[in-house]
């Protein structure tokens, strides 16, 4: 192997189907799939290279502390240690951010959470680098902690980011709110006085993690021209580019970037982890540097779930009609900005469901605090006011005396509808029709416990093989929700995609290449890619090039956005390249047949030139030749606007995505232990462009809300503001025994805006998971249940 | 120290190795061998599995002297040991070829160990119940795909097997 080459690169993927299949709309396999079932697929954390250095990063023991000295003499002493870095030892900038650079790469004088970077070491082994970080003595002085509204805004509040000058400090109502956005429509007050039902109740969400499998990982390594090669796993090449030339004092084209295997992200690797730090080190060291956190590290690596604090007044009248909601949503942002900002904006403006109300009175912050740094997790904002919004939707229904899915599909919105931001929803919304269909479907059998007719299978029990019951005092409970999420970047942000093509003839066949920058993270994107290029060149070859930042960017594989955005801007360059070859086609054979004239008339497949009458005029082999038609193109949704920040009035989102959800569980109300039995779920994709991806999203969608319903919580000392249990043997995500079977139907209703029409799909089945199951649980055992994840506490009383 | 070990059928050495390194580690930064994956490191995961004599194992809790002398089979030799089990000829394992042919690879983190257990079931068990295949598999995490098409891809596994025999 070269010295000058990572061991496990990317490289290209090819596949061919035979006779054009896996075009769009087909349940087409992963390019990936050989490599990820042989062990060759090479993740970030697999990268080797020759003299290469182990990093490790020193962290904070405290949340809120002074840094009064840090000396790393002994450190540096230890053989096989290569450098040891601080803040005072960064060369240029010094902070970054996704929307503020309010975070330091290395703590300067203060922490602000548990598990705060302060030093970083590079060393031959990793246990010397993991040794040598012990050796640093650090000197700090705590100070007293932010953890809750209450002490963010107390008049002696310490202020996390003091003298701050971001876009959004000016409108804050206090120096430690990120961001708040109000939302007002119609008079809540005179619908209040006219309301039959008023439910006024309180809600917590917990910190939940991402917990992708892939821990934060890449290798750095140093160019010959100054500049820097990393191979990294993310979520967005081009923003984390952005963030780290500043810091590394050199211009964006010597910071080059390579997606390397990604296991999983889940919004967990929009924030910079590792990235600036292995950097840093083999620029400072001059040789390749790998840093690969532990699970334990993985848990202060990223950001999570905004923990939240929701109260909602729903109003109605007798016959079920929602009249108005007013509510206000604490998200709580931790140390640093992160998505903050964002979060606050869906929570807002998404925040009383996809349903149909004249009056709402919205308000929803992010606070600064102590706690750990929350951001991007699938739904983003939305999660936390579904698990509320929902809660209310049964609540008011029991007032009302009416079944909770037929009250919701009273007041549930469709096409035409408008939000309460006043945006009007101008494609399909069948929120009524996917809940139809999630209660037509079967019901699960009863005490499957029995239905051998032999001994009792515990298997099927809750509490499982720890033999906990053989189904006494175990009750069934029935639960339904729905959704809404929004597709894409909104808020009048610039959201863009990148695509590049070249078509040529390889060996006689015509071969499509695809270059773009979207990070593959086991969405299942490359498969879309190849199936796009098939139906828009038809070409049966298709060649993907690894991800990187040589071409344009593809922007984040988030939002549920990346089948719409680069999978958009795929088709529109294979259009350029198509009207090129067409063009050429003319000016070759033009001649020979009148249908060239007629460019609208044509189309490609099976690597010829037809008509639209199946009339063959001329092949892609020919009429390229020697010569490759390479293309690039961006390509943009339509815009949108940012939302009033008084009114909370505009035209906020590109899209809007919907889910609903059944949940059948059986709850040993005696133990207070759940067993999720079944979580059916029905969506609206606009178009399934590979019906076995999208289901594959759904069910691990609905899979991450099932865990925010009963078990997933980073639980965070109130006292020291520390984070108790950065393990999986103590955060819990659920197993294939926690995860039910899951039914699901997909509805395919053409958004007309989109390309194929079709609808984001990885987000919304988080949504109304959680909700759906946690409706199950009150349905089984009467209890209010104001708070995810539900423990066994919750549920005994006890 | 130096560890000696067989892995996927041939014989490897590792030098220098630290006391306190684990099997994952040997495989994965010595012996060129990184497929079994790192995910916890904690036991919690199973995305390390591999067979220690034949004993499915979380490699990152095996010290790696305690391989010293041992078979081991990792995801990159699981179509070899399929083979032999079968006397087939396929280029992968039929759980290979099922978690790619049911949906069953999102990620692809958990994806080896998931194998080298399902695997494991299919050798001791040909024909699994549902019950059956989630008690085997309930040391593997997977965050990606909810399980349904793990589920399908052991079932479709199993089926092809007994249709082979």
């Amino acid at each position: 192997m070269a010295a000058d080459r990572a061991a496990g690169a990317p490289t290209t993927l090819t596949q061919a189907t035979g006779a054009i299949r896996g075009t769009v709309g087909e349940s087409t396999l992963r390019p990936d799939g050989t490599l990820k079932v042989t062990g060759e697929f090479a993740y970030s954390s697999d990268l080797w290279h020759e003299d290469m250095l182990w990093g490790f990063t020193l962290r904070s023991p405290y949340a809120h502390a002074l840094i009064r000295s840090i000396d790393t003499a002994g450190a540096l002493a230890l053989p096989g240690v290569h450098a040891v870095m601080t803040h005072d030892d960064l060369p240029a900038g010094t902070h970054y951010g996704l929307e503020i650079r309010d975070q330091p790469v290395l703590a300067k004088d203060r922490v602000r959470y548990h598990g705060e970077p302060v030093a970083i070491v590079a060393a031959d082994h990793p246990e010397t680098a993991r040794r040598a970080a012990a050796r640093i003595a650090v000197e700090y002085e705590e100070l007293p902690l932010v953890v809750d509204e209450a002490t963010a805004t107390a008049p002696d509040a310490p202020l996390l980011h003091p003298g701050r000058r971001d876009h959004h400090a000016s409108h804050v109502p206090h120096p430690n709110i990120v961001h708040r956005q109000p939302i007002r429509r119609g008079d809540v007050a005179t619908a209040r006085a006219r309301a039959d039902v008023v439910v006024r109740r309180d809600y917590q969400v917990g910190m939940q993690d991402q917990a992708f499998l892939g821990p934060e990982s890449g290798l750095a390594v140093p160019a010959e021209d100054g500049g820097v090669d990393l191979y990294i796993a993310t979520q967005w090449l081009h923003v984390d580019r952005d963030q780290l030339a500043p810091v590394l004092g050199l211009p964006a084209d010597k910071v080059r970037l390579t997606l390397s295997g990604v296991g999983g992200a889940f919004g967990a690797r929009e924030d910079l982890s590792m990235q600036a730090h292995a950097c840093l080190l083999a620029l400072r060291t001059g040789k390749p540097v790998k840093i690969v956190y532990n699970r334990y590290e993985s848990f202060f690596g990223h950001v999570h779930r905004h923990p939240a604090k929701l109260s909602y007044e729903h109003g109605a009248t007798r016959d079920g009609t929602l009249l108005y909601v007013q509510c206000r949503i604490v998200l709580d942002g931790g140390a640093y900005a992160s998505s903050s900002p964002a979060v606050v904006g869906n929570a807002a403006s998404l925040s009383i469901g996809p349903y149909v109300v004249e009056n709402v009175d919205v308000e929803a912050i992010a606070l600064y605090s102590n706690n750990p740094p929350c951001g991007a997790m699938r739904g983003f904002g939305a999660v936390q006011a579904c698990f509320a919004y929902e809660a209310q939707m049964d609540a008011v229904a029991a007032e009302l005396g009416l079944d909770p899915v037929e009250f919701r599909q009273r007041n549930a919105m469709s096409q035409g509808a408008t939000m309460p931001t006043g945006q009007l929803v101008d494609s399909p919304a069948p929120v009524a029709e996917l809940l139809r269909r999630v209660k037509a479907l079967p019901m699960p059998p009863e005490r499957a416990w029995e239905a051998a007719g032999g001994p009792v299978d515990v298997r099927a029990l809750p509490g499982g093989l720890s033999n906990t019951t053989h189904g006494e005092g175990v009750v069934r409970g029935v639960g339904y929700a729905v959704g809404i999420k929004n597709v894409g970047f909104s808020e009048g942000f610039d959201d863009y995609s990148t695509a590049r093509i070249r078509l040529e003839v390889i060996g006689g066949e015509p071969v499509a290449l695809v270059h773009t920058a979207m990070a593959e993270v086991g969405q299942g994107g490359v498969t879309v890619h190849a199936q796009i290029a098939r139906t828009e060149l038809g070409v049966d070859r298709v060649t993907l090039h690894p991800a990187d930042t040589r071409v344009g960017s593809a922007g984040s594989t988030s939002a549920s956005r990346q089948t719409y955005m680069t999978g958009g801007a795929v088709k529109h360059a294979c259009e350029a390249v198509r009207a090129e070859v067409l063009r050429r086609g003319r000016e070759l054979f033009g001649a020979s047949h009148p249908a060239w004239a007629e460019a609208g008339r044509l189309r490609l497949a099976d690597g010829k030139v037809v008509t639209d009458g199946g009339e063959v005029i001329g092949d892609l082999a020919g009429i390229l030749g020697d010569g490759a038609i390479d293309l690039e193109r961006e390509f943009r949704h339509r815009p949108t606007e940012p939302f009033d920040l008084r009114t909370g009035q505009g035209f906020g989102h590109v899209q809007y995505s919907f889910c609903a959800h059944r949940a059948v569980v059986e709850v040993d109300t005696e133990l207070g232990l759940v067993k999720v039995v079944e979580l059916a779920a029905a969506q609206d994709v606009g178009k399934a462009i590979n019906p076995l991806s999208v289901v594959g999203q759904i069910h691990g969608g609905s899979t991450q809300g099932l865990g925010l319903a009963v078990m997933e919580e980073i639980v965070v000392s109130r006292d020291g503001a520390r984070v108790r249990n950065p393990s999986f043997t103590d955060y819990l995500i659920p197993t294939i025994l926690d995860t039910p079977a899951m039914p699901v139907e997909v509805l395919e209703l053409a958004d007309d805006h989109a390309p194929y029409g079709l609808r984001g799909v990885g987000e919304a089945p988080t949504l109304s998971s959680t909700p759906a199951v946690v409706a199950a649980v009150r349905a089984a055992t009467g209890l209010r249940l104001n708070r995810v994840p539900v423990r066994p506490e919750h549920l005994t009383g006890t | 120290m130096r560890v000696n070990m067989t892995v996927n059928g041939r014989p490897y050495e590792a030098d220098d190795v630290w006391e306190g390194e684990s099997l994952l580690y040997v495989l994965r930064e010595r012996l060129g061998l990184p497929g079994s994956k790192n995910a916890c490191e904690q036991g919690e995961c199973g995305s390390c599995t591999v067979r220690l004599d034949g004993v499915p194992v979380c490699a990152c809790l095996v010290a790696a002297g305690q391989a010293e002398g041992c078979e081991v089979v990792t995801v990159e030799g699981l179509a070899d040991h399929a083979r032999q089990r079968s006397g087939q000829v396929a280029p992968l394992a039929p759980v290979q070829q099922a978690f790619i042919d049911s949906g069953a690879v999102q990620c692809g983190f958990c994806t080896p160990g998931l194998l080298v257990a399902a695997d494991e079931l299919l050798e001791r068990n040909p024909d699994p119940s549902d019950a059956d295949i989630r008690e085997a598999l309930s040391g593997n995490l997977c965050r990606c795909t909810g399980y349904e098409k793990i589920l399908d891809a052991v079932r479709l596994a199993a089926a092809r097997t007994g249709e082979a025999v």
